[in-house]
């Protein structure tokens, strides 16, 4: 398998070649690509359009009812566990700033549908938005949208658009793990290690070293 | 003309801060010279300026990630990992510096006192007579007027102070050096070296890699803490840096001045005597023009910087530029091609993790054409790379969602390694840098012209790069594994080299054997331009050799008043 350059990739953090090296293995080990956005490594998609000089695509920011929508969404993806989940991690403000700052205005435009998308799946199954629905509801929801995001993204055409919903699971995943709550509870963060141990015993259950820069 | 003319002379001038500029201003104090040393950039104060270094990943608002604004403000840097949010004031400011691509030549810098020395990869690898006999051999370009005898003792000499860490493995095509315990291997790098050694006759090896990353105290230094933080700048000093390492030392002869945000616009000519007199500089700031002189000048200013410098200098003299009598000023032009590679998936160590972060990986060094090993191409390349176990990120593509999910993502996953292949670019006239007369920067210089691009070479070999990790890993039983070609434009190695290339004839070089420019006996350039051949190996540790070797003979010529 060959990889095209103007994938994006994504991982934690990139800081070096070797760190490169490291995002390409975890990359082929399974991890994602990110769905039409430029976050990490990415070129600007070719057919972006540019941003108006005008200010009539202006981003027009999330509002509060908005981001604890999205807050409720990376929630169900990722609750409170042993740990704390998204909503306390703040992930809703996180993927708000996210999709003003990061994302290129057609996939702006993209989540934006997909979040009135989710809500009319939610009017149709539920009765209600997604917010108002019970948490089992919720997940139930979710459930099908994954299934329907990764199916559509395996298969999907490179230059294909992204699914809106690997775009909400992404930041969600991503504005978690890189918390103060994601890195220091939910996986171990220490600043300064002060040493490399290069091969422990390892038991299912421990949890992994968060990255620093 | 100038605004004025700086009274007080000096001994020395050292134009540009990074590797090269903080070894040559470390050796050239040290023997009581009286030194200017320019940058171009702002200061960097050590660790009080490292603003970001110990910062948490969640206190960044896009969390290192980069931003649309960043992308149409960087467009060079947003071309492949550089740009992000951590580190972002170490790169230069494309607004004000533009540069004009004949080809696409991706050139990423670092405008500020320690220049890329505080961003760099830190791998330090000597070179060997395998690299210094090369062009001799192949009948490529000009043989180089060097062997690796005569830069072993100034290797030596580098790698006590800068501190490299690394194991002796006693491969004559990878010379061992003053070492430090290395940074370990960890069991999935370990389990593959092992493997490896039984395969392929023996004549492939995965070696610790060796990096400029302390693993002992140095005086005013403490040693990695696995941190693996090694591009914000370090507050323990860790990494080799001009403000870890040699700006410290050169301060305390009480000999240094350092001079920030003084752009060096020429050398200054002297045609009756035949020598530079030294150096015009531009305040970045105000825009005055202030000429400093000096009995010797060292250019260190980066590859392409140096030689952008030269090409403006004595002009009246040589049309081409200071060192262009051989028409080779500004050409050959080298980078390593690299961004492919292989990687898969490592079976029987889940009981097995890790403590901490370790800064560095491993390297298998050349096995192509050396050692009766005979391809369709020239030279050959080495790897980098790493193993260690996934994290969350492997689960956006994962199926799920919920708790059992969550949790599952904050555990390690699959262990996987990888290596990336870095291959040797050959010397070519043809890649040449010139001036563009017609763009100017902000300071109202004519712009660097940069015309490059790999060869047939280069694309022969690629082929191996790629498939012989595959080899390698697969023998190794690494299992699921996958190749990768990202593709590679000129400069994305950040290895730019050649320009000014060191020879043994005047007529077909820019430098003598020392680094001297043949037509100005008393300039000498010993950052990347001098490059005769690109070697596949990464060559920050020889510019630091070769600095410290031309300092020591300028200040012997000096004595002699040769100079």
């Amino acid at each position: 398998m060959s990889l095209d350059t103007d994938k994006p990739l994504l991982a934690q953090s990139l800081i070096d070649r070797r760190e490169a090296i490291k995002r390409v293995s975890a990359l082929l080990g399974g991890a994602a690509l990110i769905g039409g956005s430029a976050l990490w490594t990415g070129c600007a998609p070719k057919d972006s359009p540019p941003v108006a000089a005008d200010g009539t695509a202006a981003f027009v920011p999330f509002t509060a009812a908005e981001i604890a929508y999205l807050d409720e969404i990376a929630d169900t993806i990722l609750p409170d566990t042993k740990t704390p989940g998204a909503k306390a991690a703040k992930t809703g403000a996180f993927m708000a700033v996210m999709v003003a700052d990061s994302y290129q205005p057609k996939d702006q435009a993209i989540f934006r549908d997909g979040m009135k998308t989710l809500d009319a799946a939610a009017e149709t199954a539920n009765k209600t938005t997604f917010v108002a629905s019970t948490p089992a509801h919720r997940l139930a929801l979710l459930e099908t949208l994954d299934k329907e995001q990764k199916a559509y993204m395996d298969t999907k055409k490179p230059d294909d658009p992204a699914h809106y919903f690997r775009m909400m699971k992404e930041l969600s995943l991503l504005g978690y793990f890189t918390s103060e709550i994601g890195c220091t509870q939910a996986q171990r963060y220490i600043e300064s290690p002060g040493r490399y141990d290069p091969c422990l015993p390892y038991t299912k259950g421990e949890v992994s070293w968060a990255s620093h820069a | 003309m100038q605004d004025q003319v700086q009274d007080q002379a000096y001994d020395a001038i050292v134009v540009g801060s990074g590797i090269s500029g903080g070894w040559a201003a470390k050796e050239l104090t040290e023997k009581g010279l009286k030194v200017l040393l320019l940058e171009r950039g702002k200061n960097i104060e050590h660790i009080k300026d490292y603003v970001n270094a110990t910062k948490a990943p969640w206190q960044y608002p896009h969390r290192g990630g980069r931003t649309t604004d960043m992308i149409k403000h960087y467009p060079v840097l947003a071309r492949d990992y550089p740009l992000n949010e951590k580190n972002l004031d170490y790169w230069v400011d494309e607004r004000e510096s533009p540069y004009t691509e004949a080809k696409r030549f991706d050139w990423f810098r670092g405008y500020q006192v320690g220049g890329r020395s505080l961003m760099w990869g830190r791998q330090s690898y000597r070179w060997s007579n395998i690299d210094f006999d090369a062009n001799a051999k192949d009948g490529i370009a000009v043989d180089w007027p060097i062997r690796y005898e005569e830069l072993a003792p100034w290797y030596d000499k580098v790698e006590k102070f800068a501190g490299i860490a690394g194991n002796r493995d006693g491969l004559e095509v990878l010379p061992d050096g003053q070492f430090m315990p290395p940074h370990k291997l960890n069991c999935g790098e370990e389990l593959v070296g092992n493997k490896l050694k039984k395969l392929f006759d023996g004549k492939r090896h995965l070696i610790h890699a060796r990096t400029a990353n302390i693993t002992q105290p140095l005086p005013g230094r403490g040693a990695c803490q696995s941190r693996d933080a090694c591009w914000l700048g370090c507050p323990y000093g860790a990494y080799f840096s001009t403000q870890s390492s040699t700006l410290p030392a050169a301060v305390a002869t009480g000999n240094l001045t350092l001079k920030p945000f003084a752009i060096v616009s020429e050398v200054l000519y002297d045609k009756d005597k035949k020598r530079a007199s030294g150096v015009r500089v531009i305040d970045a700031v105000t825009n005055a023009t202030t000429d400093y002189k000096a009995k010797v000048v060292f250019l260190c200013a980066s590859t392409l910087n140096s030689a952008w410098l030269l090409l403006r200098s004595a002009t009246d003299i040589w049309p081409g530029g200071l060192g262009s009598s051989s028409g080779e000023l500004g050409n050959n032009l080298m980078d390593h091609h690299f961004r492919l590679g292989a990687a898969g998936d490592l079976e029987g160590l889940d009981d097995k993790y890790y403590y901490g972060r370790k800064p560095t990986g491993f390297y298998i060094p050349r096995y192509r054409n050396v050692f009766g090993d005979k391809r369709e191409y020239l030279r050959g390349f080495g790897y980098q790379g790493s193993a260690s176990r996934e994290g969350w990120s492997r689960a956006i593509a994962e199926a799920g969602i919920g708790g059992a999910f969550k949790d599952a993502a904050a555990e390690p996953g699959q262990w996987t390694v990888g290596g990336m292949a870095f291959g040797e670019m050959l010397p070519n006239h043809a890649n040449k840098v010139t001036l563009d007369e017609t763009t100017k920067d902000k300071w109202g210089l004519p712009v660097l012209k940069i015309d490059c691009a790999t060869g047939e070479n280069e694309a022969k070999m690629r082929k191996d790069m790629m498939a012989d990790m595959a080899e390698m890993l697969a023998a190794a039983g690494v299992k699921d594994v996958k190749t990768y070609d990202l593709g590679y434009f000129p400069g994305q190695g950040i290895h730019e080299m050649g320009t000014a290339r060191m020879g043994r004839d005047p007529k077909t070089s820019v430098l003598n054997s020392h680094n001297q420019v043949w037509d100005a006996p008393n300039v000498f350039v010993t950052d990347g331009s001098g490059m005769t051949s690109a070697s596949c190996v990464n060559p920050s540790l020889t510019y630091m050799a070769l600095t410290a070797r031309a300092a020591d003979f300028a200040v012997s010529e000096l004595t002699k008043r040769n100079l």
